[in-house]
């Protein structure tokens, strides 16, 4: 099984040079810590900012500058601001090369839910419908079962959506899937799981098509 | 041009009860945090608060949901304040959650005397209901409309007295797109400068969008997660 960070070492493999990509809150934050060494991509935050650089030393700490997390960060040489709107026109106008965000559900047929539980968290979705709704490239990032034990790889999401049909690749702690006509494709297992396992924690329909490799991290 | 304006009442003149106040910042970065402090000893209140996020629970917007100023929020993200889900939950609080591109957009289109306009935000999902959709080049989009503001205010970091700004880092966000997005704007900056000071290739907004100016002091610009490395 995977830990968190192993599941952000993952997808950090799936950068390409040149990318532009945009992290969401959560595992995906991590993923930047694992950038391949012949790979240059550029962190986008959708408050502003192309460009996103390490964590602050005490000193370096500027109230102004924070990613969309809230976090104080950095800005690496060759960085840019920039206001929402155009923030939202990089993620919008497909400008925006891979985004990576976390998920509470993802359904068979690509369909995404991570903003709101009714009756039980109200936080809003930020810029996730924005970025699910446009993006070429997803991947989720996620546990492969929620804290109850269920699973999360569903036949179709219970919760409030954040988009439809948009998610293709999902990292999660027991394995790589990818979505194809609508059925969740094994591709990889982590290290030491079995197909068994990841069969019983997956809820939706799952194909198993040739021999499924471990991942190598 | 001279836009500036010294005093609490010159900076609030015209707010009413009930008014829709668009707010620049996103998180604790960027809010007008002297135009809040402003609104708070005022006795009026009912108001539609139009802003990414409200603040926690003792700054930014929360102060003014702390005094129960506020009837309605349209917002992207409210998930650090406590004060504001017990409002929600207990029914005194109206909310609008909206995607955080089709709010910068909507602050866009006021701003520019567009009316509506199509985005791929939310179709699929209950954001989508009730309104209009349409496909195009076989995507599906919906139709989001232009906020209809009474006051916007915003923090900027230099301005001129004839009202051009800009922005500091990621301070930017939704201060320059409500700027002229609401009847009147009013924007409180740290810096400010003569009439042609500021290099004109720099001005992020021009003055023809700005109505009042306040130059601020002594900003708090508190931290929401202070994350540093050793």
């Amino acid at each position: 099984m995977l830990t968190k960070d192993q599941i952000a070492e993952r997808i950090a493999k799936e950068l390409k040079d040149g990318y532009y990509v945009n992290l969401g809150i959560g595992i995906p934050t991590l993923v930047a810590n694992y950038i391949p060494k012949d790979v240059k991509v550029a962190f986008q935050s959708e408050n502003g900012i192309i460009g996103m650089g390490p964590f602050p030393t005490k000193s370096e700490v500027d109230p102004d500058l924070i990613n969309a997390g809230k976090q104080t960060i950095t800005a690496l040489k060759g960085a840019s601001y920039f206001d929402s709107a155009m923030s939202f026109s990089m993620i919008r106008g497909q400008h925006v090369d891979l985004t990576v965000l976390g998920a509470m559900e993802v359904a068979q047929n690509g369909d995404i839910a991570n903003w709101k539980i009714p009756n039980k968290l109200i936080k809003g979705m930020g810029g996730a419908m924005d970025l699910v709704a446009s993006a070429e490239q997803i991947i989720v990032a996620m546990m492969h079962t929620n804290k109850a034990g269920a699973s999360k790889l569903l036949k179709r999401c219970s919760l409030p959506l954040t988009g439809v049909r948009c998610v293709k690749m999902i990292v999660t702690n027991l394995a790589v899937l990818e979505i194809r006509e609508e059925q969740f494709v094994l591709k990889e297992r982590a290290p030491g799981v079995t197909i068994d396992e990841i069969r019983k924690a997956t809820q939706g329909d799952l194909i198993i098509e040739s021999e499924v490799p471990e991942m190598q991290l | 041009m001279n836009k500036q304006v010294h005093t609490k009442e010159e900076v609030l003149a015209g707010l009413g009860h009930g008014m829709t106040i668009m707010f620049g910042g996103f998180g604790l970065c960027g809010i007008p945090e002297k135009s809040i402090g402003f609104i708070s000893e005022t006795n009026l209140g009912g108001f539609h608060c139009i802003s990414n996020n409200a603040g926690v629970d003792d700054f930014g917007l929360g102060i003014l949901l702390n005094k129960r100023q506020v009837n309605k929020m349209t917002a992207s993200y409210v998930g650090e304040n406590a004060e504001f889900e017990r409002q929600l939950i207990a029914g005194e609080l109206e909310v609008d959650l909206i995607p955080q591109g089709t709010l910068a957009e909507r602050c866009r289109a006021a701003q520019a005397g567009i009316p509506a306009f199509y985005t791929p935000a939310g179709y699929g999902t209950e954001v989508a209901e009730g309104k209009e959709s349409r496909n195009f080049s076989g995507k599906n989009y919906i139709l989001e409309e232009a906020f209809v503001a009474d006051f916007a205010f915003v923090k900027a970091w230099k301005a001129d007295t004839a009202g051009n700004l800009i922005f500091k880092a990621t301070a930017r966000n939704f201060n320059p797109l409500m700027c002229g997005a609401a009847k009147i704007t009013v924007v409180e900056t740290e810096e400010l400068y003569p009439e042609g000071a500021l290099n004109p290739n720099e001005i992020h907004i021009p003055g023809i969008l700005v109505d009042r100016l306040y130059l601020g002091s002594a900003y708090e610009k508190r931290i929401e997660k202070l994350t540093v490395q050793e």
